[in-house]
């Protein structure tokens, strides 16, 4: 009868050995998280006390004085009266509404995650462009990363640091990141070989083509893969809250469990003003930093 | 001209094979296989087949051929940006394929420079940095960099420049910051790749002159590569012809459109204008009809023994004119002994050897005689036919010479 039904029914690995296999794995992950666990902590520590003094000082500093400084920046990066009116109107609407404090520390996590993915996502990206083996090794990882449910490695990063603001920052981290990388690696492929033989041609060593020539060459390719990564790190902001990341996102979270809709909605349109700000800032800032590059730069 | 010391670039069979295996297909390449099959039956590029050349101090040597023939390839062989499947370069006697990284490194910052087809200048640095790129790279001071750049640029005529970014300027002004950044390392050896190849016709005669003007300054070695025969006959002192990655012919641009190789030379040469890529010099004879005596009786010795009923008189000063057999026999009659003097010949205006062919198409139609070529100092050089310019114009330029 077993003969037969396989063609009926997927022939499927016995019950039993399936649910070995699950316990042998969890179970060694579960011994691994104990054993290192407290170590890879420790390792994340300076991370976790730049993070709350980053949001300490965003939560302490009188609130006219952190918009102050978020308007300065605004208008600098991106000198249109337009945007930064629109910015200050913005804040001061959250701020009404009452969620200034959470808000604060969205901004603090968004910031601190978007400095680690380019700290740790440029690098990567130049290997990858320095070489086909690596950029063939790291595009399936980054693939996975992009497509695999945000919950499915909320669960390892729980299980080996539990809930709070280091996993949560770690998850942000890994969902965000693939597009600086993939935007650096592109960016350094695409510069314009005739350029970069020129680079080689007068005598540069690898460093001095790298920072002299394919770098500020790729970055409009670059700058819109940080842009990406924002982005993505705002949308994961919601999910991280579930892991116990406090800010915009668990509001939203409670709104969901409760029916709350227009709380919903308000944290909703908060996390979208923030979105707004990092985008078109970082834009503006991107193409007056690159207006004389036109496109030149690439082939 | 050829002198083996004065050799300062030498390639010795040069091969280079573009693909996956290039080794296992060179076996095929030397077993006599050819390009297009190489390509099609075996997934290899043949780029250079057997390459052999020098090219010797101070002078300009062009590399010719049509698109996909193989010069860009050749020419990046010179600074390695393209490394050989097999064979030598030679610069300045040092095996340029046993350099490591770093000495490759000072081999291409003071040996050579490079002007590029598009340009190739930094989008994202000032015209005044692009020019003093390859001295940042060598970690010269800024100061001194800058100053000297500042120079150059003055130099290509585009002083008030300095600040501007390479997308405001030109391609003709582009190319020139290309020119004064390949100078301003001071090498010695100056590679061209189709450097005017992208400008139009006018900015492109101007900038050809512009480059005979700063040889004749700087005395580089320049290797010019160019896919346009008048380019290659107007700058070069020396042409190279390569086809599908051959070396098919090199020589002087006389040589080349008077001595085709084989009839892919020949072909090439057709269409140009002869009357105005050769010089007088390359197609007059030797002086034969020269007379140098002192006396009328002497002179009439001498012109007895002339082909022609004339010839031309040369005295310590170098030439002075036209001697007719007829007034010596006068002049012969009435006083032997009497002093050769400007009673006695003719004044016919010499044409320089310089002097391109059809700039003394008109003189030849003047006169019957044939014409006295001169050297700068005067000096008699040799003496252009009408038959041997219609010769020469031949078949390809009558219409024109008419
Ligand atoms: N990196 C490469 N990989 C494979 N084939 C190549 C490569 N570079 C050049 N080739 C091949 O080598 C041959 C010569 O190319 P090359 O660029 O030297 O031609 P060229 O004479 O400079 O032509 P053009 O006038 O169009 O610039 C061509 O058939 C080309 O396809
Ligand atoms: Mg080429």
């Amino acid at each position: 009868m077993a003969e037969k039904s396989w063609l009926q029914d997927f022939p499927q690995m016995e019950r039993g050995d399936l649910i070995a296999i699950r316990k042998t794995l969890d179970g060694a992950y579960r011994d691994f998280s104990r054993e290192f666990g407290d170590t890879i902590e420790a390792f994340f520590d300076p991370l976790l006390t730049f993070l709350v003094w980053f949001e300490q000082l965003l939560l302490q500093t009188p609130w006219w004085l952190v918009l102050a400084v978020i308007v300065g920046l605004v208008w600098l990066a991106s000198r249109s009266w337009k945007l930064t009116a629109g910015i200050t109107v913005a804040m001061l609407a959250i701020g009404y509404f009452g969620m200034w404090d959470n808000t604060m520390r969205t901004l603090s996590m968004i910031t601190v995650c978007t400095f680690m993915a380019i700290l740790l996502g440029i690098p990567i990206g130049i290997i990858m462009a320095r070489s086909n083996r690596a950029q063939s090794v790291i595009t399936p990882v980054l693939d996975v990363m992009q497509t695999m449910p945000a919950f499915v490695y909320l669960i390892p990063v729980v299980m080996l640091l539990g809930i709070g603001k280091v996993p949560g920052l770690i998850a942000v981290i890994i969902y965000a990141i693939p597009p600086v990388i993939r935007l650096t690696n592109l960016g350094i492929r695409l510069v314009d070989k005739e350029v970069l033989e020129a680079a080689t041609a007068y005598g540069a060593s690898s460093t001095q083509r790298l920072f002299g020539v394919q770098l500020p060459l790729a970055m409009p390719t670059i700058m819109a893969g940080i842009n990406q990564t924002i982005m993505m790190a705002l949308a994961m902001v919601v999910i991280a809250s579930m892991i116990g990341v406090k800010g915009l996102g668990q509001p939203v979270l409670k709104s969901i469990t409760n029916q709350y809709f227009t709380l919903g909605l308000l944290n909703g349109l908060a996390i979208v003003a923030l979105a707004i700000m990092f985008d078109r800032v970082s834009q503006a800032w991107a193409k007056r930093s690159q207006k004389h590059l036109g496109g030149a730069g690439h082939a | 001209m050829l002198d083996q010391n004065n050799e300062l670039i030498a390639i010795r069979n040069l091969y280079k094979v573009f693909g996956r295996k290039p080794e296992q297909a060179m076996t095929k390449v030397k077993a006599g296989v050819g390009k297009d099959e190489l390509l099609a039956e075996h997934d290899h590029t043949l780029g250079l087949k057997d390459i052999n050349l020098t090219i010797n101090k101070g002078e300009i040597f062009v590399i010719m051929g049509l698109s996909g023939s193989g010069k860009s390839t050749l020419i990046r062989h010179f600074n390695r940006l393209i490394d050989p499947t097999e064979g030598q370069i030679l610069v300045d006697g040092v095996d340029v394929m046993s350099l490591g990284k770093k000495d490759l490194e000072q081999f291409r910052r003071h040996k050579m420079s490079m002007v590029f087809q598009r340009f190739g200048l930094m989008p994202h640095r000032s015209v005044i940095e692009n020019v003093s790129y390859g001295l940042a790279v060598q970690g010269v001071k800024k100061k001194e960099r800058l100053e000297k750049a500042a120079q150059w640029l003055e130099t290509v005529g585009l002083k008030g420049y300095e600040e501007q970014y390479p997308s405001q300027l030109s391609g003709g002004q582009q190319q020139r910051v290309g020119l004064a950044r390949a100078l301003c390392t001071d090498a010695e050896i100056l590679l061209m790749d189709e450097a005017f190849s992208a400008l139009d016709p006018l900015i492109r005669s101007e900038m050809q002159d512009q480059l005979i003007e700063l040889q004749d300054k700087l005395h580089k070695t320049i290797v010019f590569i160019t896919h346009d025969l008048d380019e290659a006959l107007r700058l070069g002192d020396r042409i190279a012809i390569l086809k599908d990655g051959e070396l098919v012919q090199v020589g002087k641009p006389e040589e080349i459109l008077l001595q085709p190789a084989t009839d892919y030379v020949e072909a090439f040469v057709k269409d140009v204008n002869r009357a105005r890529a050769l010089t007088v010099e390359t197609v007059m004879q030797p002086p034969v009809s020269r007379i140098t005596a002192t006396t009328i009786g002497e002179a009439l010795e001498q012109m007895k023994k002339l082909p022609e009923d004339y010839g031309y008189y040369v005295n310590d000063d170098g030439y002075q004119g036209v001697v007719l057999r007829e007034t010596l026999e006068k002049a012969f009659a009435e006083d032997a002994d009497a002093e050769v003097d400007a009673s006695v010949w003719e004044p016919l205006d010499a044409i320089s050897a310089d002097a391109v062919l059809e700039t003394v198409i008109p003189e030849t139609l003047e006169t019957e005689y044939h014409l006295p070529v001169v050297d700068e100092d005067g000096e008699l050089q040799g003496e252009l036919s009408r038959s041997a310019l219609v010769e020469v114009l031949g078949d390809t330029t009558t219409s024109e010479a008419a």
